[in-house]
């Protein structure tokens, strides 16, 4: 059983209102914040965890933090980013829709740390039914005195404020958020300026995910040295997954890092297999933007050892043989999934989600979109597969954010892996109308 | 297309109720910063006046913003949410992307379809109570298949379960044409 930090009291009923929350140990790293620590201090605890932010990017939070601009007269803003729409990632509105306290509680803890009296959750409009969850969370957490004027006595003030988006996947990148928490269009800023130099209304800001605020809490209340030894040497705490696809238990788990990827998938505490007795044919581990895994890749390394759930080991190998933790949004296809229509419609999704801004994410998603469409409607030729090679490095690192990169190598690592899927759509593009390629003759073991 | 229905006459001015937590969320923001309230401010209008944004109810959420309509136009059309265009009474919006499709999102839209009559995602249903739509991830995806009908989600999705869906929103689209 691993240890639990943030859904530890998930199953108590109540535990959405601020009175089981509270008698559950709710609130307690705000008072020891406040009451002992200084901003200095909390920052320092949360640098010395090396909590990595849960977002995808795996940047370390406190470093984040200790980037922010503090010039005199200023304001100073946390932003939340809650604005979770990766595909296969839905741990935040878990953590928001059950929990909404613990949100509120590493709000107020991290504004502190930062110096910040107004801070803002930005979350995905469609989770509208979510903000009001919130919104009357937050409405008790003022009721309590946690939030408002002179918090404990402490002489430090905070205001908190929802905010939702209106569907864009763009958001999620921070300076599209901020942006669209100005009101307006979701295009990425050029950077420099950075958010905690130049970010909500043109003052110093830290936009940081749901997760990562929500583990500011037990790190504060257990310290960072106690938080350090859970997980593994680079991969500190615990983290939300969000299991999908072709699994017996799919759902939101909070896992120790470090616990292996068998276990994970295969383990009764966990995801329980693969549903309906078949076999695994691959698995995207951290969200719709990281590299696939083939079968033979999943549970092992290139080189034969275990694979874990953990920054590193999921990374082992680069992008030739590896992928990444990005999001914790784990998505698991059964020998039955074709790879080339999942890659098309993944390639939808990014052409769909682009701003429009650069032109090598524009267009090139949209080119992808397209040739994929033709090879997996029996309407492609070889040409084609080596074509959306050369799109992928024409979007890649040439845009403001990551959105490009994020298209471009989902793409890659699906015909690296699964080359001969692709080329029998080409070869026999009838049957491939009819049936799935199936397990066979993926790449072995580089 | 449906151009008037008794049920998405509705027009500007904002309600008293609406104008009230209009200026709740204006207050959340700085000085001079009040138009990081208009997507919000734009759900509410969507919600108020018929489930989509005309011209005029732009203009209106412009003036009381007092920002140029422009500034308004650019937002509606970049966010997927809003509609630019008149709805059926209740959008079933099918999430499509990867996690749902591996679980059978395909067969979900097609079965709206049938059971809708309608050809295409996009369609109203010849009664007006229904619009099929299809979303990206909508982050149910451990919960998948699923579709989403104003603020609900709906989640774990059989045929059958849809064919209950289509009844019980039927049922409500009843109650309030009686209401009204």
């Amino acid at each position: 059983m691993g240890r639990k930090l943030l859904l530890e009291h998930i199953d108590v009923p109540g535990i959405q209102t601020y009175d089981v929350y509270r008698n559950h140990g709710g609130y307690r790293s705000v008072e020891k914040a406040l009451k002992t620590m200084s901003p200095q201090e909390v920052v320092e605890e949360v640098q010395k965890s090396a909590l990595k932010g849960r977002g995808g990017a795996g940047f370390p939070t406190g470093m984040k933090w200790s980037f922010l601009a503090k010039p005199e007269g200023v304001p100073r803003y946390l932003v939340c980013n809650a604005d979770e729409s990766e595909p296969g990632t839905f741990k935040d509105r878990y953590l928001m829709e059950k929990i909404p306290h613990l949100l509120i509680e590493g709000m107020i803890t991290s504004s502190y740390a930062l110096g910040a009296n107004t801070s803002h959750i930005y979350i995905r409009g469609e989770y509208m039914f979510v903000l009001d969850i919130l919104e009357k969370a937050i409405a008790e957490a003022y009721a309590n005195g946690w939030l408002g004027k002179n918090i404990l006595g402490s002489g430090y003030d905070l205001d908190l404020y929802v905010s939702p988006g209106g569907g864009a996947y763009i958001c999620g990148e921070e300076t599209a958020l901020l942006e669209s928490l100005e009101g307006k269009r979701g295009n990425p800023r050029m950077k420099p300026p950075f958010p905690a130099v130049k970010g909500l209304f043109g003052c110093p800001t830290v936009v940081n995910n749901v997760e990562s605020i929500a583990a500011v809490v037990p790190i504060i209340n257990i310290g960072a040295e106690e938080y350090l030894k859970i997980g593994t040497e680079k991969s500190s705490g615990t983290k939300l997954i969000s299991a999908s696809g072709n699994l017996v238990r799919p759902g939101v788990y909070e896992i120790e890092l470090g616990l292996s990827v068998e276990e994970f998938i295969y383990g009764d505490e966990w995801c329980r297999g693969i549903a309906n007795g078949k076999k695994i044919k691959a698995c995207i581990p951290g969200g719709s933007s990281v590299p696939i895994l083939p079968h033979n890749l999943i549970t092992k390394t290139a080189t034969g050892e275990t694979r874990y759930m953990s920054y590193e080991s999921l990374s082992d190998g680069g992008f030739a043989s590896g992928s990444m933790l990005g999001s914790g949004g784990f998505i698991v296809f059964d020998e039955d999934q074709c790879i080339v229509r999942n890659t098309w419609n993944f390639a939808r999704f990014y052409a769909h989600e682009s701003c429009g801004q650069c032109s090598p994410c524009r267009e090139g998603t949209g080119w992808m979109e397209k040739v994929l469409y033709r090879l997996e409607h029996g309407q492609g030729n070889m040409r084609d597969i080596d074509l959306l090679e050369q799109i992928n490095k024409k979007i890649e690192g040439n845009t403001i954010c990551p959105l490009g990169d994020a298209a471009a190598w989902p793409v890659a690592a699906a015909i690296r892996h699964f080359r001969e899927e692709f080329e029998w759509h080409v070869t026999n593009p009838q049957e491939a109308l009819t049936r799935n390629y199936g397990l066979k003759k993926v790449a072995e073991t580089l | 297309m449906i151009s008037t229905h008794e049920l998405q006459s509705k027009k500007p001015p904002f309600s008293e109720e609406s104008l009230k937590e209009v200026n709740r969320i204006i207050s959340q923001f700085p000085e001079g910063r009040h138009k990081s309230a208009l997507i919000r401010i734009l759900h509410i209008a969507e919600e108020e006046f018929g489930g989509w944004l005309s011209q005029e109810t732009m203009d209106y959420v412009a003036d009381l913003l007092n920002i140029q309509p422009v500034e308004v136009y650019e937002v509606a059309t970049f966010y997927t949410m809003f509609n630019l265009e008149p709805t059926g009474k209740f959008v079933f919006e099918v999430c499509r992307t990867g996690p749902c499709m591996l679980v059978g999102s395909d067969q979900i839209i097609e079965h709206i379809k049938n059971r809708l009559g309608i050809s295409k995602v996009g369609e109203t249903s010849a009664d007006g109570i229904f619009t099929l739509k299809t979303s990206e991830c909508l982050g149910a995806c451990g919960y998948a298949p699923m579709l989403q009908c104003g603020k609900v989600y709906h989640e774990h999705l059989t045929p059958e379960k849809v064919d209950q869906l289509i009844e019980e929103y039927r049922a409500k689209y009843a109650q309030l044409k009686n209401q009204n």
